[in-house]
C-alpha cells in the first residue's frame, strides 16, 4: 500500500479522474416479458464515491449494473456518464473504459497472472513498457509480489489472491469508473472481511466511482457511501447514506431489509471520534488518575482505585458499548492513538446518540 | 499359393546371394528378408501419410468453419451433427465404390472418404471445447470490451484448445488405419503394398507394423504440439 500518489495522478493511465454516474428513469424489460426488470431508475452517483446497489435476489440489481456498461441494453430512459449518454459509445470502446469485476472473477485460465491484469492495456494498445510499469504498479497495490505471482497461473492462487488480482485487473487501465458484482460473495467470511478492508483502503487512496452490487445489507452499510435499495420488480425503495437509510428507512420495506438491528448497525456506522465526547474535568464522575503522557491508570473514588476501561478513538461505538457492558461499567477513557486520554465516553452519550431527543421522552417512561 | 507368388516374381524367394530363403518358403515372419526389403515400403509410407495429413487438414478446417458456424447459432449444431455422423457410418469400401464413377480412381477419391470420416469427430471435439470455456470468463472478457472476435481468438478457442487437440489425435489414429483402404480407390499407400503381396505375412506384418508406428508418431507430435501450446493446462494449484 506505499503507491506513490504522483503514479495515479500523472498516470500511466489515460483516465486519472472519476466520473460522475447518471441514472435517468432508466428501465429495461426482457423481449417477451411483460413485466419490467428495472422501472424508472433514477439516480445520481458523485464522482469518486462507492454507490452499493442492494436488495433481494430478483430485484434486479445486477441487472441494473449490467446496463451501465450495456452488457444488458436498457430499453427506456439514459444513464449518462459524465453527463455523456452510454447509448452513443461502442459498446466494446465503453466497456475497457469501465472497470469490471465479478463474483467469479473470471480470470482467464490459459493467461498468466501478469497478462491477466494487462488485458485491458493490451486492448487499448497501450506500449509494452507503459503496461510492464502499470502491472508492476498495481502488484504493488494489491499487496502481491510481482516477482512470484507474475509468471503463475490463476489456479496456483488462492481465493483470496485471486479475488485481488480480480480488482487489479479491473483497475488496470484506471477506469474512471469501477461496476463490481458481488465481487467477495464467494470468500469465506474472515477472507471477506478482510478484502472488504482492503477495498475501503484502496479506495481511500484511488477515489473512484464505484458501483457495487450486493444482497448482503451489511456489506452494503458497511462499503457504501450511498446505497440504492431495490424492491422486486427493479423498483427504487430509496436512495440514501448509510445512516440516514438506518435512522429514516423511507418505507417498511426498507426497515424489514435494513433489518430489526439497524440501531445496532448505525453504531458499527460510527466511530468514537466521531461523536461528542464528555469532556473530562466537567463531566467525570470521579477522578481519573493519569500516568506518563497523560495515559489513564485508574479512578480515584472515596479513596480506593478502581480499574479504568479505555477506548480508543478509532474504535466503532458498537465495539465500544460492548466493552463497557462486558467490564459492567457506565464509563470509558477515550484515549488516541498515542494513549494519551482525550474524553469520556458513556452509555448515556450512545443511548443519546441512538434515540433522537423527541423519542429520548418516551423512552424514559 | 506360394507357388503361384513364386511363378509371379521370381526374384521374390532369393535373398541377395540368390539362395532361396527357406523362411520365406515356410511363409513365416521373417526379419532378414524385411531388412532387405525395407526399400520397397518407402514410397507406400510417404504416400500413406500424404493421404492422412491432407485429409485431417482439410477435415480440420471444414470441421472449423462448421464448428464456429454452430458456436453463433446453436440450431446448426443437430443438423451437422446428423449429416457427419451419417458420413461416418458409410462403410468406406462403398463410399469408394461410390466416388469411382465420379471423381476416378486416384487420390481425390481417396481424400474425399478419408477426409469426410474425420468431420464428425472434428466437428464434436471443436464444438465441445468451445461449449467448455467457463462462463464466467467469457462474461469478464465481454465486460473488459473484447469484441466477439477477440474473444473467440484469444479467450475461447485457446481454452478450448485441449478438447480440440484431443479430436485432432483421435481423427489422425483412425484416419492411418481407414487410409489402408485407400488401395482400392487407386490412391496407394501401405495398403497398396500390403494388398500386392497379402498372402505373405512377413509383406503384411511389415505394412501393418509402419501404419501402427505412423499412428503413434503423428499422436505423439500432436500430442507434443498440444503441450507447447498450453502450458497453462498443466500449472498445479500451489
Amino acid at each position: 500500500m506505499n503507491l506513490p500518489n504522483t503514479a495515479q495522478a500523472e498516470g500511466l493511465s489515460s483516465h486519472p479522474q472519476a466520473a460522475t454516474l447518471e441514472f435517468r428513469d432508466v428501465s429495461k424489460t426482457y423481449p417477451g416479458s411483460t413485466a419490467a426488470a428495472i422501472q424508472d431508475l433514477s439516480f445520481e452517483v458523485p464522482a469518486g464515491e462507492v454507490c452499493v446497489l442492494v436488495g433481494p435476489s430478483g430485484c434486479g440489481k445486477t441487472t441494473a449494473m449490467r446496463l451501465v456498461n450495456r452488457m444488458i441494453e436498457m430499453t427506456g430512459g439514459d444513464i449518462l456518464l459524465d453527463g455523456e449518454s452510454v447509448r452513443t459509445r461502442r459498446p466494446a470502446d465503453l466497456r475497457r473504459e469501465i472497470g469490471y469485476a465479478i463474483q467469479q472473477i473470471g480470470l482467464f485460465p490459459h493467461l498468466t497472472i501478469a497478462d491477466n491484469i494487462a488485458t485491458v492495456p493490451r486492448l487499448l494498445g497501450w506500449s509494452r513498457d507503459r503496461i510492464d510499469a502499470r502491472v508492476e504498479e498495481l502488484f504493488d497495490l494489491i499487496g502481491l509480489d510481482a516477482a512470484e505471482m507474475r509468471g503463475r497461473y490463476p489456479v496456483q492462487l488462492s481465493g483470496g489472491q485471486r479475488q485481488r488480482v480480480g480488482v487489479a485487473r479491473a483497475l488496470a487501465a484506471d477506469p474512471p469508473l469501477m461496476l463490481m458484482d458481488e465481487p467477495f460473495g464467494a470468500i469465506d467470511p474472515i477472507n471477506r472481511e478482510r478484502l472488504q478492508n482492503e477495498l475501503l483502503r484502496l479506495q481511500a487512496q484511488i477515489r473512484k466511482t464505484i458501483v457495487f452490487v450486493t444482497h448482503d445489507i451489511d456489506e452494503a452499510i458497511k462499503m457504501g457511501d450511498r446505497i440504492a435499495i431495490l424492491k422486486t420488480g427493479g423498483v427504487l425503495a430509496q436512495y440514501a447514506r448509510p445512516a440516514e437509510l438506518l435512522m429514516q428507512p423511507a418505507d417498511e420495506f426498507v426497515e424489514d431489509f435494513v433489518g430489526a438491528d439497524r440501531a445496532l448497525k448505525r453504531l458499527a456506522l460510527t466511530r468514537v471520534r466521531d461523536i461528542d465526547l464528555w469532556d473530562l474535568d466537567a463531566a467525570a464522575p470521579f477522578a481519573l488518575v493519569t500516568g506518563d503522557g497523560g495515559r489513564p491508570v485508574a479512578w480515584e473514588r472515596d479513596g480506593r482505585r478502581q480499574d479504568v476501561l479505555t477506548v480508543e478513538r478509532d474504535d466503532i461505538l458498537r465495539d465500544a458499548l460492548s466493552d463497557m457492558l462486558r467490564s459492567e461499567v457506565q464509563y470509558g477513557a477515550v484515549v488516541d492513538e498515542h494513549g494519551k486520554v482525550t474524553g469520556l465516553l458513556s452509555v448515556e452519550i450512545i443511548h443519546d446518540f441512538l434515540v433522537p431527543e423527541a423519542e429520548g421522552e418516551v423512552h424514559e417512561l | 499359393m506360394n507357388l503361384l507368388l513364386a511363378q509371379a516374381d521370381s526374384g521374390f524367394f532369393r535373398n541377395r546371394s540368390g539362395q532361396t530363403d527357406s523362411c520365406v518358403e515356410r511363409n513365416g515372419f521373417c526379419p532378414n528378408w524385411i531388412v532387405h526389403h525395407l526399400d520397397r515400403y518407402v514410397s507406400p509410407f510417404w504416400q500413406h501419410l500424404f493421404l492422412v495429413t491432407v485429409s485431417v487438414a482439410i477435415g480440420f478446417v471444414i470441421a472449423f468453419v462448421l464448428a464456429l458456424a454452430a458456436h453463433r447459432r446453436r440450431w446448426l449444431v443437430a443438423p451437422i451433427t446428423q449429416v457427419t455422423g451419417i458420413l461416418y457410418t458409410i462403410p468406406s469400401l462403398s463410399f469408394f465404390f461410390l466416388l469411382l464413377p465420379i471423381t476416378g480412381r486416384g487420390n481425390t477419391t481417396a481424400l474425399i472418404a478419408l477426409t469426410a470420416y474425420t468431420l464428425l469427430i472434428l466437428f464434436r471435439n471443436i464444438v465441445d471445447g468451445l461449449d467448455g470455456v467457463p462462463d464466467e470468463s467469457r462474461d469478464a472478457g465481454r465486460g473488459m470490451g473484447f469484441t466477439q472476435r477477440q474473444l473467440l481468438w484469444r479467450v475461447e478457442l485457446p481454452l478450448a484448445l485441449p478438447v480440440i487437440m484431443a479430436g485432432l489425435r483421435i481423427a489422425a489414429t483412425t484416419t492411418v488405419g481407414l487410409a489402408a483402404l485407400a488401395t482400392y480407390a487407386g490412391a496407394g499407400g501401405l495398403g497398396d503394398q500390403m494388398n500386392s503381396q497379402k498372402e505373405f505375412i512377413s509383406n503384411v506384418a511389415v505394412g501393418g507394423a509402419l501404419c501402427v508406428l505412423m499412428a503413434l508418431g503423428l499422436d505423439a507430435i500432436l500430442l507434443l504440439a498440444q503441450r507447447l501450446l498450453t502450458p497453462w493446462s498443466r500449472a498445479r494449484t500451489a
